[in-house]
């Protein structure tokens, strides 16, 4: 086995390559792991999902909706796009902490395209986040709620959750190639976590002064929620479902664009 | 079988970070063995280190890798090395043979042939016990060594370690040493970086001394210390303990003034310079 034995004459071993796919494969089993054994990406995954479920439910339902059964209705897109922001935004430090530390340099080191490095992170935390969407909806079932989807419009509204959770987490990845530190990369979040407050995630448009109102309006969790939202219901969503899906892919483009510029000249943030 | 005769060419290798030029036209050749570049902190060790191992890439010259020019063949030099560097590049989250399959699997193993190679290398460094355990558990040698370890995977023909003992006790330092010398036995050449003198002293074949970019010398530890220059004399104090060291230039004549300068009932004795004194009077600079 002169291939893999250190001992031998080395000048004979031949150059292998890896598959096409088995980088992405490696570093998407990768990342699972991390997150599989990573108490925080556990607790964001089901605590805060069914925290945020029972606040939201229990606390704000009667004052906001008047009844929190049929707040539940209302609310449990908003709390679904929610969980995945702060889900995403763990990407961010995930990226940050492989650029900061001598991941990245061994990695760039050997032959296989770096980028799936990146590609290992986003694929975990769609289905991290995915997870979370399902704890929400359970949690809202228990609670009350009851989505008269059929299988077409549950599979529409899961397709729109997916979309938006890989557009925010692929920003989230390009925030974490560009923060200084892991602390700084969930710092930029912020702003993206804040979002669904300024939406109709949780309170109806209309309830808000008109300078909020027309920034809410033109954001892209206000046609997510009311898509989401109307197919849950088993309605159709309209002209929300075009913005609904633009955004997203928008966005995702965005990222994908920033990070192929980005990423090439990324070099490792360490002192020398 | 046959080596290339030289490990590493470098030719004027020039590089810049904005105004500040980090390496200012180094030639050098490496050939096989071991070789350590010794220099003071931010003489250019490490970018050195990363030029070779693709990480960075060159402002003027050229640098080829057992015939391989890093340039327009990136990907072949990526073949031939295995870099450990000054941070460690484990995955805490991981366990050791997870981290060692992990690379394995990237360089184009078989899932089998991969967790066959881990086990041998864990062995190897004295890891088999902690296989299963996370790395972040691990203790700062064992981390060093699994590192040592996941560059050496797929066997390279030439292994660079960038400062590869710093923060270790000397314990583990010395272990670390045991286990780069039987590379070599291997025919692996290491090109390592160091600010130990003790390190370069103990491993290498041939050392050579990076200062402000510049390579200011080059040569076994015998020929340094034989080149830079004369003997030295120290002042012992009533415990025959060195109290003062001064340089000479190696002359009788020049020994004997600095003897003169001395009151007539200090105790002296005079010996060759260690490599040590050797760096600091090549560069003028302590190199730790």
């Amino acid at each position: 086995m002169t291939t893999i034995t250190a001992r031998g004459p080395l000048a004979t071993t031949p150059p292998v390559r890896p598959g096409v796919l088995t980088p992405f494969t490696v570093f998407v089993g990768r990342s699972l792991r991390h997150s599989l054994r990573d108490p925080e990406a556990l607790l964001m995954g089901i605590v805060l999902p069914t925290l945020l479920m029972l606040v939201f439910t229990f606390v704000f339902g009667g004052a906001i909706g008047g009844d929190s059964r049929a707040y539940i209705d209302y609310v449990t897109p908003g709390i679904i796009l929610l969980c995945a922001g702060y889900g995403a935004a763990t990407t961010a430090v995930a990226v940050s902490r492989d650029m900061t530390t001598g991941t990245i340099d061994r990695m760039r080191t050997m032959p296989v395209p770096g980028v799936a490095l990146l590609v290992g992170h986003t694929v975990a935390s769609l289905l991290r986040n995915l997870f979370s969407t399902a704890v929400v909806i359970l949690v809202g079932v228990l609670l009350g709620f009851r989505p008269a989807a059929g299988p077409v419009e549950w599979l529409a509204a899961v397709g729109l959750v997916a979309l938006w959770i890989l557009a925010i987490t692929a920003l989230f990845a390009f925030l974490g190639l560009v923060a200084g530190s892991a602390e700084a990369a969930s710092g930029y979040g912020f702003i993206l976590l804040f979002l669904p407050y300024a939406s109709s995630a949780f309170v109806p448009v209309a309830t808000m002064p008109s300078w909020l109102r027309v920034f809410a309006e033109h954001q892209p969790i206000t046609p997510l929620t009311e898509s989401i939202r109307a197919l849950l219901a088993g309605v159709s969503p309209g002209g929300d479902a075009v913005a609904a899906v633009l955004w997203p892919l928008g966005v995702l483009a965005v990222a994908l664009a920033l990070t192929a510029w980005r990423f090439p000249r990324t070099r490792s943030r360490l002192v020398h | 079988m046959t080596y290339t005769d030289q490990v590493l060419v470098l030719t004027d290798v020039t590089k810049r970070f904005g105004a500040h030029t980090v390496l200012d036209g180094v030639s050098w050749r490496v050939g096989p063995g071991i070789t350590a570049l010794l220099g003071p902190n931010g003489a250019g060790k490490t970018t050195l280190v990363r030029i070779v191992s693709t990480l960075e890439r060159l402002d003027g010259g050229s640098l080829s890798v057992l015939g391989h020019d890093v340039a327009r063949e990136r990907r072949t030099v990526q073949q031939l090395i295995g870099l450990t560097g000054q941070h460690t590049a484990v995955d805490g989250m991981l366990s050791g043979t997870e981290n060692l399959v992990m690379v394995g699997r990237l360089l184009g193993l078989s899932r089998l042939d991969a967790r066959r190679r881990a086990g041998e290398l864990l062995a190897q460094f004295d890891l088999a016990d902690a296989a299963r355990r996370r790395a972040g558990t691990y203790s700062g040698g064992m981390r060093r060594r699994l590192d040592l370890a996941m560059s050496l995977v797929r066997a390279p023909r030439v292994l660079l370690l960038d400062e590869p003992t710093t923060g270790l006790d000397p314990r583990s330092r010395r272990a670390l040493w045991e286990q780069v010398r039987r590379l070599t036995d291997d025919g692996t050449a290491v090109l390592l970086t160091t600010q130990y003198l003790e390190e370069a002293d103990a491993l290498a074949d041939r050392i050579a001394v990076l200062d402000s970019g510049r390579l200011v010398a080059e040569g076994t530890a015998a020929e340094l210390k034989a080149g830079a220059g004369g003997d030295v004399v120290e002042v012992l104090d009533e415990h025959g303990q060195p109290s003062d060291t001064l340089t000479t230039d190696g002359t009788a004549g020049h020994v004997a003034s600095v003897l003169r300068s001395l009151p007539g009932s200090a105790r002296v004795q005079v010996r060759r310079p260690t490599l040590d004194e050797v760096v600091l009077q090549l560069t003028g600079k302590e190199a730790a």
